[in-house]
């Protein structure tokens, strides 16, 4: 059981501050000659994008599949994070003889522009000023990632994805390439999200960003230079947001009202409860290997995604004759990403014509099912590649 | 009777001898043209899909339950969990070359609204359904004096899905009424088999067990009020 921790303690900082900008990852760099062209208006140049690759590129280049991480997800999918030692966050859907074979396909995974592993974002030193982006790295959007994702996949020599993969997140640039680049991808899975985020879930958002910002040790987003950084902030940001990721029942069924190390109340606000204790630690392990003006910048990228609103409004226009093959994925227990919302994605698929399977899976895990060991999941996973697979022609070109 | 008996051309939909699929299921495969488009409501398992796949078919489709989706997701279909009442409506006119609904009608809340999308959605629809006027239903009801139930249909009356069972003779005059034209008609006995094709309709009506119809539209069909775009 998770011991009490409280929210403190440099250990990995140094650490983390170098993965921002010399990554233990392949490195995509990107030349003023080759400006990153974002919504806001500002072209960014010079800029890198950090990426983790598993298996190997077949000679037609038709087995490449892209995974799209999570708000605080990064390229470490199928390997031991540099910082913090622990497995890949995928493990259970990505190696050999896993639904996302590496033995049969060539995975790829890189760190979204604005996070904080490699890829360029507010972490990153700023090549005019010398010093950290922070606040002076424009605002992204999801549309953003994609499109220097892309131009990873092109530096990569990659003409068409057979799939593109994602959770959450990851879901929403799924949706954003089957809308933005349909003819190079084949096959998409997105996985308990959404073309638009809901009020609930910018509310959400919100929440977590003013308590990064009222963090004295914030310091106006300058607290790379004056040495600080929002620990408190941002692990109540986490915390909050960690609850959102899971589910009454999984959290009743994991802790019900049970106390941590102790028999009695304290009669104080220690950890009594083993709910606070494991949120505690949830919260202070995250400021390890996360930097807190990235947090910011990516919780903004998904509240400003609304596939509609690019599509005068209707959804279904932005997938109108799209060749793609859709699976969509959603949990019975998900309130961040409610089935509802995987229901009205497939409505526009539907209505665009597209070739959709829909699937919801019945678990109490919440939100987080997508990154555990739920096997109906997988076996949905497995057989939608399998079938595009056989329809991509790829069982001989695999191997 | 007011609509004409339509001419049954048995070789083209008299089911083959094979043991892996159904013998309803093969007859309403034979209705289908290869090459076509087609959406299956209530696909259940997936069987009907699968077979339809075999003969060049792209084949989607809707299941109203969760294990049935993924059970079909599973096999590499595309299927979508959904309802024939509420989602048919998200569709787009002309979207499939044939829609199925096997098995299905008698299981859904407004089955004349469901028909007229099936047609709405789909150039042809293909739709079978348990014949209610089957002379064993006659007779449990009549002598019996109690809901029927038989092999195919044992639901009990306060468990069954299916609240708008309908004979074949009903189902006629549904086609009539909303101006459908049937193309094809068939009853299969309790084994799945055609009866014989030049059987006037009083019996079809008392000896089919379920009614197989292949529908076009007679004439444009009004737009359904209340779809999205």
């Amino acid at each position: 059981m998770v011991k009490v921790q409280s929210i403190s303690g440099p250990a990995h900082a140094e650490h983390r501050a170098q993965e921002a900008d010399h990554p233990t990852s392949q490195v995509a760099t990107f030349d003023t000659d080759q400006p990153l062209p974002l919504d806001c208006g500002v072209d960014l140049a010079p800029f890198q994008i950090a990426y983790q690759t598993y298996g190997e590129l077949n000679s037609a280049k038709s087995n490449a599949i892209l995974i799209c991480h999570a708000l605080t997800g990064d390229q470490h999918v199928a390997n031991p994070h540099p910082v913090t030692g622990k497995p890949g966050w995928w493990v259970t859907l990505v190696g050999p003889g896993k639904p996302l074979d590496t033995s049969r396909y060539f995975i790829i995974c890189s760190n979204v522009i604005g996070g904080c592993m490699g890829s360029t974002g507010p972490a990153s030193t700023n090549p005019t000023t010398g010093t950290v982006w922070g606040l002076d790295f424009p605002v992204i959007t999801i549309p953003d990632m994609v499109r220097a994702q892309a131009m990873l996949i092109d530096r990569l020599g990659i003409d068409t994805l057979f799939s593109v993969v994602g959770g959450s997140m990851g879901g929403m640039q799924v949706l954003q390439w089957c809308v933005a680049y349909p003819k190079r991808v084949f096959s998409a899975l997105p996985i308990a999200c959404s073309t638009r985020h809901s009020a609930q879930n910018i509310a959400f958002h919100e929440l977590g960003r003013q308590a990064v910002m009222a963090d004295p040790d914030w310091r106006e987003g300058r607290y790379v230079e004056q040495g600080t950084h929002p620990r408190r902030g941002l692990g109540v940001a986490r915390m909050a947001a960690h609850i959102t990721y899971l589910s009454d029942a999984a959290l009743h069924r994991k802790f019900g009202r049970r106390m941590q190390d102790r028999e009695l109340p304290t009669f104080s606000f220690d950890a009594d409860f083993q709910v606070e204790s494991y949120l505690r630690h949830q919260g202070s392990s995250f400021v390890e290997r996360f930097d807190a003006n990235s947090y910011l910048y990516l919780t903004r990228a998904m509240d400003y995604f609304d596939i509609a609103a690019d599509h005068d409004g209707v959804l279904a226009a932005a997938f109108r004759g799209t060749r793609t093959r859709f699976c969509v994925v959603s949990f019975t227990s998900d309130w961040l990403f409610p089935t509802s919302e995987s229901r009205a994605t497939v409505h526009a698929l539907n209505a665009g014509g597209a070739r959709v399977s829909f699937a919801e899976i019945e678990t109490d895990r919440g939100h987080d099912a997508f990154l555990l060991d739920v096997p109906e999941f997988f076996d949905i996973a497995h057989a939608f590649l399998e079938s595009a697979g056989k329809t991509r022609g790829l069982a001989d070109a695999g191997q | 009777m007011s609509v004409e008996q339509p001419s049954l051309p048995l070789n083209e939909v008299a089911p083959r001898a094979d043991d892996r699929y159904r013998s309803d299921h093969l007859l309403l495969a034979e209705m289908i043209e290869a090459g076509s488009k087609v959406l299956d409501v209530g696909c259940g398992d997936g069987d009907l899909l699968q077979l339809l796949e075999t003969r060049g078919i792209d084949g989607r489709g809707i299941e109203l339950s969760r294990e049935g989706v993924n059970r079909c997701v599973a096999k590499g279909l595309a299927v979508v969990q959904g309802d024939a009442d509420t989602d048919l409506v998200n569709y787009p006119d002309d979207a499939f070359d044939y829609v199925i609904l096997s098995q299905t009608l008698q299981a859904t809340r407004q089955p004349k609204t469901v028909l007229e999308n099936l047609l709405r959605i789909g150039r042809r629809a293909v739709v079978s359904f348990p014949n209610f006027g089957h002379w064993k239903m006659r007779v449990q009801l009549l002598i019996g004096g109690h809901m029927p139930r038989t092999d195919n249909l044992p639901a009990t009356w306060y468990d069954t899905p299916n609240i708008h069972f309908c004979t074949i003779k009903d189902f006629v005059q549904l086609c009539d009424e909303i101006n459908v034209k049937m193309e094809r008609a068939v009853a299969l006995n309790l084994y799945g088999r055609p009866l014989r094709f030049n059987a006037p309709w009083w019996f079809w009506n008392m000896f089919g067990e379920q009614g197989v119809f292949l529908l076009s539209r007679a004439e444009k069909i009004a737009k359904t009020p209340g779809r999205d775009e």
